[in-house]
């Protein structure tokens, strides 16, 4: 009698399983783990005020790229946006919408109470494993008022494939040719010398052990765990201290049509050099992932909301919202979305 | 009758289905490994650059991180394996103190290894820095040397259970019969349970060596990712499974994301022979005991 009761109530479990409550459209998305805190964020705001369910997994943007070109995902979302060739490869155009900005920023452990300043040339020296003592004269000049140790730097860099490596490389590319000859861009490189470490916890944590060591993480990661951080000297000959105002600044440039454009050794005045947008990248014609045209409908709807609703999300979570241009920018993408050849919003 | 067949039948499709699966794994990795096959066919091996920019790709610092970071802990875990054995299996083998050791020692195997790599990070690392300071190298405090402790310690409850039931399956009338002609209770180890368990504690460090070559979160959090061959005992590295772990979610790549799944596909191939090799050590063995 009790088995009976058992196996019935199963079914019924099973059978209400299988049948959807309610024809409730979600969205599903993969990609860069750097905006992953504001996404959430705003995507669980977009649910209370509109019913629309986004799920997004943050399983890094190479990932998510891999999947929108798999089609198995709705939106893709990526710190680096997709170059030419990579685009060819897709079965279909796709699009980029910049969201917010972010920035990498140099961190240290030196017995030092204001912000050390560094130069382009010492930066890609530091890395390239040229100036290997902290008294090196180099470092010294930029920092009359900084009693500087006779210690060995300890580069560490990250381990794994980061947007955030990405944007740091592609920065001492643009300011040293020796570095673009000899490493290059990318999200994971052959770097000549240091250590790597997981993660902006984990370069974080050997940055803080080892005396003497230098790193690169998110300005996020550095703000929220109170991280002193470097000055950088811009293209403009300024030292910027890296924060959410010079990070907005640094996307104070012109931008390009398609927004597929990097932000570091920017022109901007006050802008600080090492920065990025992050995107979402979607098809220019939804019908080919697949969706229905009401899904398309609501995709169109959260991406509009989110570079304008939800932008004011970014600033309290040390997120840099987009200038008024990128958003400009950002709308004509938006529109230019189609579902069948038909623009989605007018 | 009819139920035996069934029973049968039932027993030969699972373990079908478990050896199909190992096949099919071997396929989809060599699949995804074709692109880099063509490219760079077996001086993937030898190839001692990796470098994703440039897309050039090699194999050797992770295999020569692996298997130096896995035979080192070996060593290094074998003796306080077999003691601890020995004590739970014979000087102590019931009692208060017998019990905690081995609920302890079960509760070693029980960590995750994420912790361990915390443990490593915050509490060996510091450690090994300040002897490499005293030694006079580099003080990084992360690298082979400190991967190997790690791995040492998670590997110990692994290889120490298995031979704790190997000593226990040893004939009591054996034994006793060893006592009984006067000899000490290491006589008894030496020349009595070890003879009889010998391919026993050969497969069980067989099993503990696998342990210690897949291993990746605890490795990664202490080798110190250094993707060049290393030089001593105590450089950064970086192991086969700790590359992929840190590299695949972001590779987008056709011919970088092929390579990783290649080192995939090597990591299969060594515990494939690794296993193998251990088969064959211990046929051996069964070949002596028989004549024992």
């Amino acid at each position: 009698m009790m088995r009976k009761r058992f196996l019935s109530l199963i079914i019924v479990v099973i059978i209400f399983g299988l049948l959807p409550l309610k024809a409730e459209i979600e969205l599903v998305g993969a990609g860069a783990t750097f905006p992953y805190p504001l996404y959430s964020k705003m995507f669980a705001e977009y649910y209370k005020q509109y019913g629309v369910k986004v799920n997004y997994q943050a399983i890094g943007s190479g990932g998510g790229i891999r999947q929108l070109m798999a089609r198995t995902v709705d939106f893709g979302a990526s710190d680096a946006y997709v170059d030419d060739k990579g685009i060819k490869k897709f079965p279909a155009p796709i699009v980029h919408i910049p969201i917010v900005a972010g920035a990498v920023v140099i961190i240290y452990n030196l017995p030092i109470d204001s912000h050390l300043k560094l130069s382009p040339e010492v930066l890609a020296d530091i890395f390239l494993g040229r100036i290997r003592k902290w008294n090196d004269e180099k470092i010294r000049k930029l920092n009359p008022d900084i009693e500087l140790p006779n210690k060995d730097i300890v580069v560490i860099h990250r381990s794994d494939g980061s947007g955030t490596t990405f944007i740091f490389s592609d920065y001492l590319c643009k300011v040293s040719s020796e570095w673009q000859k000899k490493v290059g861009r990318g999200k994971v490189l052959n770097w000549p010398v240091g250590l790597g470490a997981k993660g902006n916890p984990g370069v974080a944590g050997l940055v803080r052990q080892i005396p003497g060591a230098i790193g690169y993480v998110e300005l996020i990661y550095a703000k929220s765990n109170d991280i002193p951080f470097a000055s950088v000297k811009n293209k403009k000959g300024n030292f910027i201290v890296p924060s959410l105002e010079s990070v907005t600044l640094a996307a104070d440039v012109p931008l390009p049509d398609d927004m597929r454009v990097s932000l570091t050794n920017t022109d901007s005045k006050y802008g600080y050099p090492i920065a990025g947008f992050t995107w979402i990248l979607v098809y220019k014609d939804l019908a080919n992932c697949g969706m229905s045209r009401e899904k398309a409908k609501a995709l169109v709807d959260l991406l509009w909301w989110m570079v304008h609703n939800g932008q004011k999300y970014a600033t309290p979570m040390h997120y840099a919202p987009l200038l008024e241009k990128a958003q400009r920018k950002a709308e004509a993408i938006i529109k230019s979305i189609e579902f069948e050849g038909e623009a989605l919003i007018k | 009758m009819r139920q035996d067949n069934l029973f049968n039948l039932a027993l030969y499709f699972g373990g079908f289905v478990a050896a199909m699966i190992i096949v099919i794994m071997f396929g989809i990795l060599f699949k995804g490994s074709v692109l880099s096959i063509k490219n760079f066919g077996i001086h993937f091996f030898f190839g001692e650059k990796w470098n994703p920019p440039m897309e050039k790709f090699g194999l050797l610092p992770f295999a020569v991180g692996t298997i130096l970071t896995s035979i080192f802990a070996l060593s290094l875990s074998l003796p306080f394996a077999i003691s601890l054995a020995v004590s739970l299996g014979i000087y102590c083998s019931r009692g208060i103190v017998s019990n905690i050791l081995s609920y302890l020692s079960d509760l070693l195997a029980g960590i995750p290894s994420v912790v361990y790599g915390f443990w490593g990070l915050f509490f060996l690392v510091p450690i090994v820095r300040n002897l490499e300071i005293k030694l006079g190298i580099m003080p990084f405090g992360v690298g082979i040397f400190t991967a190997s402790i790690i791995l040492a310690i998670m590997i110990i409850p692994y290889m120490s259970s298995m031979i704790v039931e190997l000593i226990k399956m040893v004939p009591r009338e054996l034994v006793e019969a060893g006592y009984s002609l006067g000899a000490t209770s290491f006589d008894v180890v030496r020349k009595i349970v070890f003879p009889y368990i010998k391919s026993g504690v050969i497969s069980g460090i067989i099993l503990a060596f696998g342990r210690a070559f897949g291993e990746t979160m605890a490795v990664t959090m202490v080798i110190g990712n250094v993707n060049s061959v290393p030089k001593s005992i105590f450089s950064p590295a970086n192991t086969m499974a700790s590359i992929i772990a840190n590299e695949f979610p972001e590779a987008s790549s056709g011919l970088y994301l092929s390579s990783i799944v290649y080192i995939g596909l090597w990591l299969f191939v060594i515990t494939f022979i690794v296993n193998l090799l251990g088969n064959l050590i211990i046929r051996k063995f069964r070949a002596g005991e028989n004549e024992f």
